[in-house]
């Protein structure tokens, strides 16, 4: 695969109807990388459990600004997702599957561990009051059988 | 409201396009409203029209799950791709709701 590279950002409100405007935006972006539908949703998926974190956990009932970042590197896609929200007190806690602040407005505590499992790695970076930001990577063109083999 | 249909026991739910928490809202809302109303023992999620959905399918269903359960209902899962499947598989929902195979 030829060497490219490109990136984009972009920033919008708070609001949930805006969860699908991130996922089609990335989705767009990559095209170019010829991604399979498998891929393509694997990001999809990532971006939005990343951007409703931020939307519902970040600023709860404000309104605030959203920033997400994609950058391709070669056959690399890299994923950031911030905002300036509350933070995150504990983010060990918050990664572990089935663990959620807001059992209220049913959120599954599957995020993070969906983002895990959909990309090859995650990186979350966060203090109460300060914020969050979620990087995210993923290789395209992996072959199935290499991704998949320790999940299914 | 034609995504939601109630035929004896069973409410049937047609799920959306794309299922995430922006959808999930109405969705929990609209189920409630029917579970709570009507004598409700099955909850039927019907994703044909599915080609998206995140973690916060998963709520809906783990939330609607708790509260037919206590009732002692049951939920299921029609028309469930292989993407939704594995997701469904991830989260640990294929423990508790019955994916209905379609039919030949």
């Amino acid at each position: 695969m030829k060497t490219m590279k490109n990136h984009m950002k972009v920033e919008f409100d708070s609001y949930s109807g805006n969860e699908s405007f991130a996922r089609i935006t990335v989705a767009a972006f990559l095209c170019c990388l010829n991604p399979t539908v498998e891929e393509l949703e694997d990001i999809k998926t990532a971006v939005s459990e990343a951007v409703t974190n931020s939307i519902i956990h970040g600023y709860g009932n404000q309104v605030g600004t959203v920033t997400m970042e994609c950058e391709i590197d070669g056959d690399e896609v890299i994923v950031a997702v911030s905002d300036e929200g509350v933070g995150i007190v504990d983010i060990g806690k918050a990664m572990e599957p089935l663990y959620t602040t807001r059992p209220d407005l049913e959120r599954s505590g599957m995020g993070f561990a969906f983002m895990e499992a959909f990309m090859d790695t995650l990186e979350v970076t966060s203090a109460p009051m300060e914020g969050c930001l979620v990087r995210m990577k993923k290789k395209i063109g992996v072959p199935l059988h290499e991704r998949y083999n320790c999940l299914d | 409201m034609d995504d939601f249909q109630v035929i004896n026991s069973y409410l049937c739910i047609r799920m959306p396009k794309e299922l995430d928490h922006h959808k999930a809202i109405r969705i929990r809302e609209m189920a409630d409203r029917y579970i709570e109303g009507q004598h409700i023992e099955f909850v039927v999620f019907d994703f044909e029209d599915t080609s998206f959905m995140d973690s916060s399918g998963i709520g809906v269903i783990m939330g609607r799950y708790k509260k037919i359960q206590i009732l002692g209902g049951r939920v299921l899962a029609v028309h469930v791709s292989d993407r939704i499947r594995r997701i469904f598989r991830l989260s640990g929902l294929h423990k508790i709701v019955e994916i209905v195979e379609d039919e030949e």
